[in-house]
């Protein structure tokens, strides 16, 4: 069983390669009971927006606003 | 920034001079992280600038200026680190820091067995959590929030989610082993979010 640790560093990982049949068994097997894991997961792609965004920063609404 | 539009053609002329300071700091910021090395950022800032006068008739304000300037500056520091790459000898670039950021870059959201404390689980960040990206303000505490990582996992988090590179190249880029970035990048994810919860996000839905 996986710690919510090891789980969230599968997390991590999916995000640069592609995790193995047993990594992602496991994973699955984790969220299934996790709440706190299963919304690092729904975050992540923000986080990743967020940063690709990042150039935005305050310019892009600050000319925006008003 | 209550800038005025003005009728000038330079990029420059479209923003205050103070929206101009601001922009070049974190750049020079941004370079620096990356490029460990004061005068290779400087350079790059600078040259990203020249780039984007250049074209400064594409400009419609501040904003625009940022995204393009940006832009231009991470491909500059993109090719500086591939050439850095090519021209010194491997393991060089470790620049000192050890394998491992030891215990205190961890951050501690996780009990002694591994578990998301109480406090630290994630909580629901609501129905529509990306209406974020369009208020100034989290970008404040975005930035606020990157600031306070660990250098080198904002480093190679920038270099991964910013500037693009896969693990490959990062990994060569910063002289690490691919073991070593996915520790560094799980880290400063956890810490990011964490961060983004605490100061933003949090408030909607926490259970405690």
């Amino acid at each position: 069983m996986l710690s919510c640790e090891q789980a969230t560093r599968l997390i991590s990982e999916s995000q640069e390669r592609r995790l193995g049949m047993r990594e992602r068994l496991s994973l699955r097997v984790h969220l299934f009971i996790c709440d706190g894991c299963t919304r690092f997961l729904r975050q992540a792609p923000l986080l990743r927006a967020a940063m690709r965004a990042f150039v935005h920063w305050e310019g892009a609404d600050n000319a925006g606003r008003r | 920034m209550g800038r005025e539009e003005s009728a000038g053609d330079s990029a420059v002329g479209l923003a205050d001079p103070r929206t101009i300071r601001e922009l070049r700091e974190q750049m020079l910021r941004f370079a620096t992280l990356q490029l460990g090395d004061p005068a290779a950022a400087e350079d790059a800032v600078q040259e990203a600038f020249v780039g984007a006068l250049k074209n400064s008739a594409a400009f419609r304000g501040a904003a625009a200026l940022r995204t393009w300037v940006f832009a231009i500056l991470k491909n500059k520091i993109a090719d500086a680190l591939r050439y850095r790459r090519r021209t010194v000898t491997e393991g060089s670039l470790a620049d000192g820091e050890s394998e491992d950021d030891s215990e205190e870059a961890a951050p501690s959201v996780f009990d002694s067995r591994g578990h998301w404390r109480a406090d630290t689980a994630p909580a629901d960040w609501g129905d529509d959590p990306e209406a974020a990206l369009h208020q100034a303000d989290f970008w404040r505490v975005f930035n606020a929030c990157l600031d306070h990582l660990p250098p080198r996992q904002a480093r190679v988090l920038m270099m991964r989610e910013f500037i693009e590179f896969d693990a490959e190249e990062i990994c060569r880029s910063v002289g690490i082993t691919a073991a070593n970035l996915h520790v560094s990048l799980h880290r400063a994810r956890l810490r990011l979010r964490e961060c983004l919860e605490h100061h933003w996000f949090a408030g909607e839905a926490r259970p405690c």
